[in-house]
């Protein structure tokens, strides 16, 4: 298994489907002669030429309209948003075009296409370009959202999710391009609605998803350093559809949970996963399931404050404590 | 909620006397609660007006929480703080404490009434939902429970430490000529493999003592048959003249209490307890007599029994069992004993070993007086024989300190006259 990085793990499953088919293309701003905003499209201007790999004027609503269109033609469109801070400006052909076609077709029209781009705060970027639209997009049904946090569940979900008949929502995260791992080779498809365990444990379960896995990772070392305590670690992968066996199967071992998550605590994914919990696991817990999310303020861009705004392992395990009773 | 037993962790409100808003004096009877032991009064240690009755009839409330307030005619009330929270150290909280279920009569208008989620809140056990489920399945009663959780929550660890609704007490004894019906349940078949019926505090308590018994204590047992023909006929003489004063029986358990008694003069080595520095000899001697009551046993104290008559023991020891079966003992009519006899004899019971009651060194368990052919003289002749067994604590009585002690009380019973040497 190569060891590749985030960006090239997207990058391999972009070239890779392109090559299976012809009617998947890229398109967004600066995907092709400037090979990408963070180069997850290096070489493949190159490779598959500008009728494939369209760049975009600044215009979001208008690119991610064109998708739409050309998906209800029969193309499969992948569209790049530099970031989805700007996709913002897109929602209207998200939301009321791409989710609900083929709903208002009475199932005639189908509509497959990709929206993927950086999600999330990144450094620095001050309130307006450090958001995590997760749940936003969750929300929506005729959505399908996934989240990876690994280069593997990069390129896996994505070549999913380009195969998949129905709009998808790839979110990714410019402090994850750069984030190396092992990346199967070839024909490696993550299910779309699957959940994976990336540590086990016992004492308590840490959901998180996207970069709260390596947030929840170093809790769960920590934690076992400090107190001893085994954290279970789950990744999401994809929040919509919500993987709610692989959820309650954890809390039934671990009967504790901590859910970790970019974005805002108000109405986020994490209460959407807590309310799976209590209905569905209600008698496996021993205590009550606890969430580690942003700050609920926009985000600052003072470094320090930024840093205390995010999820952070410290946090994670301050929780993990509280329902572990060890407080 | 007083502690009215010295062992008294919590106890439960059998029966108000006294209502919301009525005048109480010092010493007057507010309520009849239930410890450990005995129904025991609890009584106004001031002069006022009940206020806030936060305990209902059939609560269980911690030792040191809230179950009324006693005021100054005419001073209003504000909430009892202590009321919601359970007020008890850590190691004996329980969640029921303070409960506020039910106020006996409309509060007045002076008195702050407490908010009804409040009411709500204190009476309710709480537990997280994986030790309800848990308890549920191990029969386990979540309010006998100390939770460790935030505000008494019972989770998991808790329950993992619970003492099993199994866990009961050793087989002791009785003494008393009728044998209550047991409360515990035999109900029909309505479905369901078993009941899980809650320790009653009697039953907690017993369960607690002989497990400190036979488990730390090394136990070891000697067995004597005594021929029991001269003190039948001595009891059936002493009856003959009782029954012709108006007096009441004697019987065979009373007879046995004193020459117990007697015996123990002669041995004070057996009378002795075991207090882990030291040994207290004692040179009284207090016999504890094991009364089966409903759901449980109680030793009330038959004291200075080697200086009381065969008519004073008899009638103490109807009296005191009489009390123990309708839960009326006083902590100091069940403490203090220095050595115990426990009869099933009349359960045909031919032979059995009794449990230790620490910090004793020794108890005698007393079988059946049975018919038996028996040689005496070369003369194969009936007799009536009866079993007795010593379990002494080894750290206190050697074997033949207690063969010894057995000798004597063999002696004694079979020849009652030498009582009065």
């Amino acid at each position: 298994m190569a060891t590749l990085t985030y960006r090239d793990a997207l990058n391999q499953a972009l070239r890779e489907e392109m090559q299976r088919d012809p009617d998947v293309f890229l398109m967004g701003e600066e995907v092709g002669v400037y090979q990408g905003a963070y180069k997850v499209s290096r070489g493949l201007l190159e490779e598959f030429g500008p009728k494939r790999i369209v760049d975009t004027p600044i215009a979001e609503l208008g690119f991610a309209g064109i998708g739409v269109g050309a998906a209800m033609a029969g193309l499969r469109p992948v569209i790049e948003f530099m970031t989805w801070n700007f996709a913002v400006l897109a929602l209207d052909q998200i939301v009321n075009s791409a989710a609900k076609i083929l709903y208002e077709s009475a199932g005639q029209i189908p509509i497959p296409i990709v929206f993927r781009g950086p999600n999330g705060a990144a450094l620095q970027l001050a309130a307006q370009h450090s958001q995590a639209w997760d749940s936003w997009l969750a929300h929506i049904p005729g959505l399908k959202v996934v989240a990876p946090a690994t280069p593997a569940d990069a390129k896996g979900l994505l070549k999913s999710a380009i195969r998949d008949n129905n709009p998808v929502i790839v979110l990714e995260g410019e402090m994850l391009y750069n984030l190396k791992g092992e990346v199967p080779e070839g024909e490696h498809l993550v299910p779309i609605g699957r959940a994976d365990v990336k540590r086990p444990g016992r004492d308590v379960t840490f959901i998180c998803h996207s970069k709260t896995v390596a947030v929840a990772l170093k809790a769960a070392e920590q934690l076992a350093e400090r107190e001893g305590a085994s954290a279970e670690v789950l990744d999401l992968r994809s929040l919509r559809p919500l993987d709610e066996e692989a959820i309650v199967g954890s809390v039934a071992r671990t009967h504790r949970a901590v859910v970790i998550e970019e974005g805002w605590p108000h109405a986020g994914i994490g209460a959407q996963v807590v309310d799976i919990i209590q209905r569905e696991a209600f008698d496996q817990l021993d205590a009550p399931v606890l969430r580690v999310t942003q700050a609920d303020v926009p985000m600052p861009y003072n470094k320090q404050l930024e840093r205390l705004a995010k999820p952070s392992a410290d946090r994670v395990v301050a929780a993990a404590r509280r329902v572990l009773y060890l407080d | 909620m007083e502690a009215l037993s010295p062992t008294m962790e919590e106890g439960r409100v059998v029966k108000w006397h006294k209502r919301d808003g009525d005048p109480v004096k010092t010493g007057e009877t507010l309520a009849e609660v239930e410890t450990d032991k005995a129904v025991m009064d609890l009584v106004a240690r001031a002069d006022g007006v009940l206020r806030q009755v936060a305990a209902a009839e059939g609560q269980t409330v911690a030792v040191g929480s809230v179950v009324a307030v006693i005021v100054s005619p005419g001073e209003a009330v504000g909430a009892v703080p202590a009321a919601a929270a359970p007020a008890t150290p850590s190691g004996s909280g329980k969640r029921e404490a303070g409960n506020v279920a039910t106020v006996t009569a409309p509060a007045p208008v002076a008195v702050t009434p407490l908010p009804v989620a409040a009411a709500a809140e204190a009476t309710r056990v709480k537990a997280s939902p994986l030790a309800r489920r848990m308890a549920k399945e191990a029969g386990v009663d979540l309010k006998l429970v100390t939770g460790s959780g935030p505000g008494g929550r019972v989770v998991k660890k808790d329950l993992e430490r619970a003492p099993s609704p199994g866990a009961s007490a050793a087989p002791t004894a009785t003494a008393g000529a009728t044998f209550p019906v047991s409360r515990v349940p035999f109900p029909e078949r309505t479905g369901a493999a078993y009941d899980d019926v809650p320790l009653t505090q009697i039953r907690k308590t017993i369960a607690k003592r002989l497990a400190a018994s036979l488990g730390p204590i090394p136990h070891f047992f000697l067995t004597t048959e005594v021929d029991m023909e001269r003190a039948s006929e001595a009891r059936e003489a002493l009856n003959k003249q009782l029954g012709d004063q108006g007096g009441g029986k004697v019987s065979f358990n009373d007879i046995i209490i004193k020459a117990t008694a007697h015996a123990l003069t002669k041995h004070p080595a057996c009378n002795a307890w075991f207090q882990e520095d030291h040994i207290r000899y004692w040179h009284e001697v207090h016999i504890g007599m094991a009364v089966a009551v409903e759901d449980g046993l109680i030793t009330p104290v038959i004291r200075n029994a080697e200086r009381k008559s065969l008519a004073d023991i008899g009638r103490e020891a109807k009296e005191l069992a009489e009390r123990a079966r309708s839960r009326r003992l006083q902590p100091s009519e069940y403490t203090g004993s220095t050595f115990s006899v426990s009869n099933l004899g009349m359960f045909d019971i031919d032979q059995f070993t009794a449990v230790i009651n620490p910090p004793e060194a020794g108890i005698i368990a007393v079988g059946s007086i049975v018919q038996k052919p028996v040689v005496v003289d070369g003369q194969l002749t009936p007799r009536r024989r009866m079993r007795i067994t010593m379990s002494c604590d080894h750290r206190v009585i050697d074997g033949a300190t207690g063969a010894a002690f057995l000798k004597t009380l063999k002696q004694m019973l079979e020849n009652p006259l030498a009582m009065l040497l």
